[in-house]
């Protein structure tokens, strides 16, 4: 039983992707989704993810510094370290499981929404592809714009490394910099901007899946609107070892 | 016209419509009636291909719905307009954003133009200068409306009616009613309402199919109704103590007593 749920759940969400891949009906109606969603993504999500990097960056670089203490390794690796660890994998990772929270919950809750009130069917009679117009413009915003989110995030954990070493004076403005500065690889960039893309694909379609296809009342919406928080966060996790298996 | 053809449907175990043969005629509104539980909304779900059925086909002037791919179907949908018993309006749009939304997605008419025909439908189920408001902010009764102006904004052929009357007071449930009537006879469209509501049967009821148990139990034209000796019509439209004792005295008064 469990395992033909799980298989009859993969296919519907295959079969949902790929309803979803169609020519829109009205170009300009789809772009002004777009455009409505990735408003609601970057800057309605803009605040939580400074914030939360800004402490990490911060928690990061004082924890570094305290297991640093009195031994060998020169001071100058808190400044290397922080700005790795957010750009491979504070930035992307933590940044994704909080929108998984913040914007796959409420993409669930409203396509789950529309689906009680029969918003969904009443588009499918005037003629609209409910996959394509309520899916496809959620999916294409969240990659354009987690990716961006997540880049500030990386910025703003150095940044908060920064203020938590050198204003308390752990460690110097120069030996921050040049840490900052060191050993750095394009390459984890690159890794940052794949895993955030992948993670913002994981994150709106199963949100979205699980809103679409949510049966009952406002109880199967909040159990469809949970578990679209916990699969997207397990698959984020799995996706993220995976990423890094592959591309390190 | 649309014509079903043996159509059932069942969900898992669940048999919930059993053969139904019937048919929907233009310029008529058509009623589907019964008792909750009867099996209308599936019907109705079924004619406007919100659920696929177990056996069976639907067909809008001889073309058969279910053989059709989704394209096509969707082809036969834009010309489908539809009230629901909910009314499924836009909450998060204006009257107007919900008037104009299948023009928006679907025309390439300009602004000038959509805003016209905005305005005409609005000003046509009365609700001229309610535009800006949102669904949230107009009474049960208006929102029907707002929901007949969307379903015909786009000029359907055929417009499907679940429980249009269904909470609304009987002076605005006449309204509606008339409403709905006025517009099938105007346009020459393919009304089909599915209602329990007996002032709806006898006001503006034209080609009436009764359902019970999943089962088409007996149709006919709107004067058959009160002629028919059909037990099963009988006790669904005389199901009220009140009408029950009016046919009475009318029978009484017919035959002489």
């Amino acid at each position: 039983m469990i395992i033909t749920n799980f298989l009859s759940g993969i296919g519907r969400y295959v079969l949902l992707l790929r309803s979803a891949i169609a020519k829109p009906e009205k170009f300009s109606m789809y772009y002004k989704e777009t455009i409505r969603q990735m408003d609601s993504i970057g800057v309605g999500s803009a605040f939580i993810v400074v914030m939360i990097s800004l402490f990490i960056g911060a928690v990061t670089a004082v924890q570094f510094a305290d297991q640093l203490g009195d031994s060998f390794v020169p001071n100058y690796y808190i400044g290397y370290i922080v700005r790795d660890i957010a750009i491979i994998e504070m930035a992307p990772t933590i940044t994704c499981l909080v929108l998984a929270g913040k914007v796959g919950s409420n993409m669930a809750a409203e396509i789950g929404g529309m689906r009680q009130k029969e918003h969904i069917d009443a588009m499918e009679i005037m003629g609209v592809n409910t996959a394509a117009y309520l899916v496809m413009p959620k999916i294409i915003a969240a990659v354009v714009m987690i990716p961006m989110l997540v880049a500030i995030a990386a910025f703003i954990s150095v940044i908060g490394g920064y203020a938590a070493v050198v204003f308390p004076g752990i460690i110097s403005h120069a030996e921050y910099e040049l840490g900052v500065r060191s050993f750095f690889q394009e390459r984890y960039v690159f890794i940052m901007f794949v895993k955030a893309a992948v993670f913002a694909f994981l994150l709106t379609s199963v949100s979205c899946y699980q809103g679409y296809f949510v049966k009952g009342g406002s109880i199967e919406l909040g159990e469809a609107s949970t578990r679209s928080v916990v699969l997207s966060m397990v698959l984020i996790l799995l996706f993220d070892y995976l990423i890094a298996v592959l591309l390190t | 016209m649309i014509r079903t053809d043996t159509l059932h449907k069942s969900f898992g175990d669940n048999h919930v419509l059993k053969g139904i043969d019937t048919e929907f005629y233009e310029g008529q509104c058509n009623l589907i009636i019964g008792r909750s539980g009867a099996g209308k909304t599936v019907l109705l779900k079924l004619l406007v291909g919100l659920f696929e059925p177990t056996e069976g086909q639907v067909y809008y002037d001889d073309v058969s719905f279910f053989d059709l791919s989704a394209k096509e179907k969707r082809a036969i949908r834009m010309k489908v307009g539809m009230l629901f018993q909910g009314n499924a309006l836009f909450d998060s749009m204006t009257v107007e954003e919900n008037v104009r939304f299948p023009l928006d997605m679907f025309t390439k008419m300009t602004a000038k133009e959509k805003q016209m025909r905005v305005d005409w439908c609005l000003e046509r189920v009365s609700l001229e200068g309610s535009n800006p408001k949102y669904p949230s902010e107009v009474s049960g009764g208006m929102q029907k409306r707002v929901g007949i102006a969307r379903a015909i904004v786009q000029k359907p052929r055929y417009l499907f009616c679940d429980e249009p009357n269904s909470g609304l007071d009987p002076r605005t449930a006449i309204v509606i009613d008339e409403l709905i009537k006025d517009i099938t006879r105007e346009d020459e469209i393919i009304t089909v309402i599915n209602t329990h509501d007996m002032n709806s049967v006898m006001g503006i009821g034209d080609n009436i199919a009764l359902l019970k148990g999943g089962h088409l139990v007996w149709r006919g034209q709107k004067e058959e109704v009160l002629r028919s000796e059909e037990e099963v019509l009988q006790e669904f439209i005389f199901a009220s103590p009140f009408l029950k004792r009016l046919r009475e005295d009318a029978l009484k008064v017919r035959d002489g007593a």
